[in-house]
C-alpha cells in the first residue's frame, strides 16, 4: 500500500483492539458439523454409538471435559441422566419388534400382528402409537431432546435414531430443528443471532462472568451487531448490567416524568405530586391538609391579607420550601439531561432509512455535477455508515454517564464524548450541505477527513472505556449487584 | 363412530368395570362417551373420610396423548383443588404419559386427599390451615364432607 491513509491505519484487520472481543459466525451446517464432531471424540474415547454420545453430551451441556470426567467417575449415573437404559444395545439401528408380543399399554387393542417397537427398557407399543405419542411431543409440546419413553414414569429417552424411524416425517424434520435450537440455547459459547429471519448463530468465548468489566460485541453475517452478553442490540460502552438498568428505567419514568416535571410541584410538606387545574394560588394539600401558595410554595398562613396576590418570592419560608422541592427536582432533571441526549441519538438512528436513502440521491447527483466515477463517490455512504455507527455509541455513552459517580475520569470521560458529539454533529451538517459543481471536490476532501477523524475519535472512545473497564477504573455511582 | 381414543376410552370403562380399584368408581354419559362422571370415596383414615366426592372428566380427541380436563363438581376444600374444582396434580400436566387411565386417574386423586402438598397450593387458605392451624383444618374439610351427600 502506497499511501495508508488514516482510514485504513484504525481499521487494521486481524489487529484487535480493547473494545472488540473474538467471535465466529456459524451457519446450520456448521452446527450439525460442530455436534457431530463434538460427538464422535466422544465416540473415541468410550466407544458407544453416536447417538448415544450425543444424549450425553446434551445432559452436560455440550461440555466434553465435564463429561468425560463424569463419565468415568460414575458411568451410570450419566446414562441415568440421559435417558439411556442400556448402553450396549445398537441406537443406531433401531428394529421393530416383528409380531405383538405383548399389550401396548396405550391403545389396549388386542389385534393381532401389528408392529411394535420398544427401547432398551422393554416398555413396548404399536408402531402407530408410537407414531402419535411423538406428533404430539414434537409439535404441540416443542420437545427434542428429552422425549422419555411413554411408559408409565420411564425415564428413558427417545434417542434420534428410533425418533427418525417411528416419526412422520414432517415431525422428524422440526424434530432436527427443535434438536439444532437446543444445542445453541444450551452451549454457553453460542447464541442465535437475534436478527428476524437470521438463522446464524455467533460462537464467542467470553464468559457470563467476565460481563462487568466487557461489552462483547459480535456482528452476525447478515450485518446486525449485537452483545453476546445480553442479546441486545450493540450498546458499546455501556456494560450489560447498566444498559439493563437504563432501559427499565427508561421504560418506566421517561415519558411520565418529563409530563411531572413541566405540570406539577409537590407539596413543601408531604410530597405529594400536585398538578394545578384550575382556581386560585391557594392550595390545599388533600392527603395531608397542608395549607401553601402555589406560586412561591410558602405557607399559606404567612401571605395575610395579600390573598391572590403573592408578593413574597424571596421571603426565608418560601425559600426553604422552593429549595428542598428543587433538591427532589434535581434527580429528576439530572435524569432527564442524559435522557433526552440518549433519546436524542436514537431518534436520530430512527432516521437512518431515509438519510440512506437520500445519500443514495446525493451520491448519482454528484456523480452528475462533478467528473467523480461511481467508485469515486462511495466515500459518501461510508461516511454515513461512520455517521450511524458514532450515533449507536453516542447515545450509550450517555446511559453509561448517567451512571458514572463524578471525578477526574467521568471528566475525562465527558470531554471524550464531547468531542465525538461535535464531532459527529459537523459531519452530519457536512452530508445536509448543498452540492454545487465548484465546491464538490472540497467537499468530498472535508468529508473525508471528518469521517476519519470521527471514526478515531469513536475508536479512541471505546478503546479508552474498555481499558477502564478491564481495569476496573470506573467508578459507579451504584452497586452492580443486582 | 370408533375412533382410537373412543376405543380406547371403552377399553377404560370395562376395565373399570371388571377389575374396580377401591373407593372409585365412573362412567361414561350414556349419550357422549368423551364425557366421564366419577365419584370419589373419601379414604378411611383421612378427614375426607365418608365423603362422596363427584367428578367431572372431559376428554377429546387427543386422549391418551394429552390429559382429560378433571375438576370436582362437589365443593372440596383441600390444598391441591382450586375453587373452580380443578387439580394441581402432575400427573394431569407435565408428567402425564399416554399409559395412564381413568382408573390411574381416580386412583391418583384419591391419594391427593391421602396426601396433599402444601407446598404447590392452589388454594392457599386450605395450605396455609393445613400447616399451621389442623384443628379448622379439619373442620372445613369436615363441612365439605357434610356438603357432599346432599
Amino acid at each position: 500500500m502506497e499511501n495508508p491513509g488514516l482510514f485504513t491505519a484504525i481499521h487494521r484487520p486481524g489487529d484487535k483492539s480493547p473494545s472488540q472481543v473474538d467471535f465466529v459466525v456459524r451457519t446450520p451446517a456448521d452446527l450439525v458439523r460442530i455436534q457431530r464432531q463434538e460427538a464422535a471424540e466422544i465416540c473415541n474415547v468410550f466407544g458407544m454409538s453416536m447417538a448415544h454420545a450425543t444424549m450425553m453430551l446434551r445432559t452436560m451441556r455440550w461440555n466434553r471435559e465435564k463429561l468425560i470426567e463424569r463419565y468415568i467417575d460414575d458411568a451410570e449415573r450419566v446414562l441415568r441422566d440421559a435417558g439411556i437404559a442400556d448402553i450396549e444395545t445398537d441406537a443406531a439401528r433401531p428394529t421393530v419388534l416383528p409380531l405383538r408380543h405383548q399389550l401396548c399399554e396405550i391403545c389396549f387393542s388386542n389385534e393381532p400382528n401389528v408392529p411394535m417397537y420398544a427401547l432398551a427398557c422393554d416398555h413396548a407399543f404399536c408402531v402407530e402409537c408410537y407414531n402419535e405419542y411423538l406428533s404430539h411431543k414434537i409439535q404441540d409440546e416443542g420437545l427434542s431432546a428429552r422425549i422419555q419413553c411413554p411408559g408409565t414414569r420411564c425415564p428413558n429417552v427417545v434417542d434420534e435414531p428410533s425418533v427418525e424411524m417411528l416419526a412422520h416425517p414432517v415431525d422428524y424434520v422440526k424434530f432436527q430443528r427443535l434438536l439444532l435450537r437446543s444445542f445453541v440455547d444450551e452451549n454457553q459459547v453460542m447464541k442465535w443471532c437475534p436478527a428476524p429471519g437470521c438463522e446464524y448463530a455467533v460462537e464467542c468465548h467470553t464468559p457470563q462472568s467476565a460481563l462487568d468489566s466487557t461489552v462483547p460485541t459480535v456482528k452476525c453475517r447478515c450485518g446486525h451487531e449485537f452483545c453476546f452478553g445480553c442479546g441486545y442490540a450493540n450498546h458499546q460502552p455501556c456494560i450489560c448490567n447498566l444498559t439493563q438498568l437504563w432501559l427499565r428505567k427508561c421504560m418506566d419514568d421517561s415519558e411520565t416524568s418529563t409530563w411531572i416535571s413541566v405540570n406539577t410541584k409537590e407539596c413543601s410538606r408531604c410530597r405529594s405530586i400536585i398538578e394545578k387545574n384550575g382556581g386560585c394560588n391557594h392550595m390545599t394539600c388533600r392527603k395531608c391538609s397542608y395549607e401553601f401558595c402555589w406560586v412561591c410554595m410558602g405557607p399559606w398562613a404567612e401571605h395575610g391579607r395579600t390573598w391572590y396576590h403573592c408578593n413574597r418570592y424571596g421571603e426565608q419560608s418560601s425559600q426553604a420550601a422552593r429549595d428542598s422541592q428543587e433538591k427532589s427536582r434535581s434527580s429528576l432533571k439530572r435524569y432527564l439531561h442524559y435522557y433526552n441526549r440518549y433519546a436524542n441519538h436514537e431518534q436520530s438512528a430512527r432516521l437512518d432509512h431515509q438519510l440512506y436513502l437520500k445519500t443514495e440521491k446525493r451520491m448519482e447527483s454528484m456523480q452528475q455535477k462533478s467528473d467523480l466515477s461511481w467508485i469515486e463517490v462511495q466515500f459518501l455512504r461510508d461516511a454515513v455508515d461512520t455517521l450511524v455507527e458514532c450515533r449507536m455509541t453516542l447515545k450509550w455513552t450517555y446511559a453509561l454517564a448517567f451512571y458514572l459517580e463524578p471525578g477526574n475520569l467521568t471528566t475525562l470521560f465527558e470531554d471524550n464524548q464531547c468531542d465525538l458529539e461535535m464531532a459527529t454533529e459537523q459531519l452530519s451538517g457536512l452530508l445536509e450541505r448543498p452540492l454545487e459543481r465548484k465546491s464538490i471536490p472540497a467537499l468530498r476532501q472535508q468529508i473525508l477527513d471528518k469521517t476519519a477523524y470521527v471514526a478515531s475519535r469513536r475508536q479512541i472512545l471505546l478503546d479508552d472505556t474498555a481499558e477502564g473497564l478491564a481495569d476496573g477504573r470506573w467508578r459507579f455511582n451504584m452497586s452492580l449487584i443486582n | 363412530m370408533s375412533t382410537p381414543t373412543r376405543r380406547r376410552l371403552m377399553r377404560d370403562f370395562k376395565r373399570l368395570e371388571q377389575d374396580p380399584p377401591t373407593g372409585v368408581s365412573g362412567c361414561p354419559n350414556p349419550d357422549n362417551i368423551m364425557l366421564w362422571e366419577a365419584v370419589i370415596f373419601g379414604p378411611e383414615d383421612t378427614p375426607f373420610e365418608d365423603g362422596i366426592f363427584k367428578l367431572r372428566l372431559t376428554f377429546d380427541e387427543t386422549y391418551p396423548n394429552k390429559p382429560p380436563n378433571v375438576r370436582f363438581s362437589s365443593r372440596m376444600f383441600h390444598p391441591n383443588v382450586y375453587a373452580s374444582g380443578e387439580l394441581c396434580l402432575d400427573i394431569l400436566q407435565n408428567r402425564w404419559s399416554p399409559t395412564y387411565d381413568v382408573a390411574s386417574i381416580l386412583t391418583s386423586i384419591q391419594s391427593l386427599l391421602h396426601d396433599p402438598n402444601p407446598n404447590s397450593p392452589a388454594n392457599s387458605e386450605a395450605a396455609q390451615l393445613y400447616r399451621e392451624n389442623r384443628k379448622e383444618y379439619l373442620r372445613r374439610v369436615a363441612e365439605t364432607v357434610e356438603e357432599s351427600w346432599v
